[in-house]
């Protein structure tokens, strides 16, 4: 198991990485603790995407999947930012417990 | 395949790379869940993304981790950032992230762990590392630009979009009714 790294490994690393993201999405009451497990579940499955386009497809396919997930990344995190910042700006916390209305 | 004693320490230095970038990654999402200060969980993610970064280049996607270091590290982490220290300010960070539920949440996560990891040991992948011929970055501009060129065109309208929106979410109110209210 030590002697060499294959396709196992890398997933093992996505699978630790996408249960720690969850973990964060499930227990976090900040609405900013939120997006920072769901980047992390996103890398979770960039990784899992270069892993399986190095070791089982043979294509660049992958690599250009992983870009645009970086670029919705990006964009999730521009707009859930600046949705987190008009929430506060309006109701003062951005505790996701406190936040159950559709308006106030 | 031919193992000298040259590629046998070649071998070795790279697996010896993957296990201390893996766990430098591991280490850094560990810490985005478990820390109770937001600053702190939003550097452990920086750690965790240059550790990510690093898996890139032995994966052979060196375009991919600087992709990753620029726009993760330099652009969603600094936002980040911006975004805990405009909301709560720095004195009361410590307060505001109390974490709730933990009981169900280990369940639910632990219960996912296991069913992921027996997909993983049990499917059989094509499990070999395949002869990379091109220099990556070259391969995915020559595929963003013949067979993705409309996801391609599509994602650069997607970016104008969150850039007008995040622009309209975020300014001022301008109704003053609304404020008074």
């Amino acid at each position: 198991m030590f002697e060499s790294v294959g396709l196992h490994h890398y997933l093992v690393v996505g699978l630790i990485l996408f249960c720690f993201g969850l973990f964060c999405v499930l227990t976090r009451r900040n609405a900013i603790g939120v997006l920072m497990g769901v980047e992390l579940i996103l890398n979770a499955a960039n990784i899992n995407f270069i892993a399986f386009s190095r070791y089982s497809a043979g294509s660049y396919d992958g690599h250009v999947f992983s870009i645009f997930v970086i670029m919705l990344a990006a964009a999730e995190a521009a707009i859930g930012l600046a949705i987190v910042l008009s929430i506060y700006r309006r109701a003062k916390s951005i505790d996701v417990n406190e936040l159950q209305g559709l308006h106030w | 395949m031919g193992v000298g004693p040259s590629s046998m320490e070649n071998l070795s230095l790279s697996v010896l790379t993957f296990y201390a970038l893996a766990g430098t990654a591991v280490v850094g999402a560990a810490g985005v869940a478990f820390s109770r200060n937001i600053i702190y969980s939003a550097l452990s993610l920086m750690v965790s993304f240059l550790g990510v970064a690093g898996l890139y280049v032995i994966l052979g996607a060196d375009f991919i981790a600087g992709v990753q270091v620029l726009l993760y590290v330099g652009g969603v982490l600094v936002l980040t950032l911006f975004a805990v220290m405009l909301t709560q300010g720095i004195r009361d960070v410590e307060v505001s992230n109390r974490s709730v539920g933990r009981i169900p949440a280990i369940v639910i996560v632990s219960g996912t762990a296991v069913v992921m990891y027996e997909a993983v040991s049990k499917a059989g992948w094509a499990d070999k590392a395949l002869a990379m011929d091109e220099s990556s970055t070259y391969a995915v501009g020559n595929a963003l630009l013949s067979d993705y060129i409309l996801p391609f065109e599509v994602a650069s309208i997607v970016l104008l979009a969150v850039l007008v929106g995040a622009v309209v979410l975020t300014r001022k109110e301008v109704v003053a009714e609304d404020e008074s209210s």
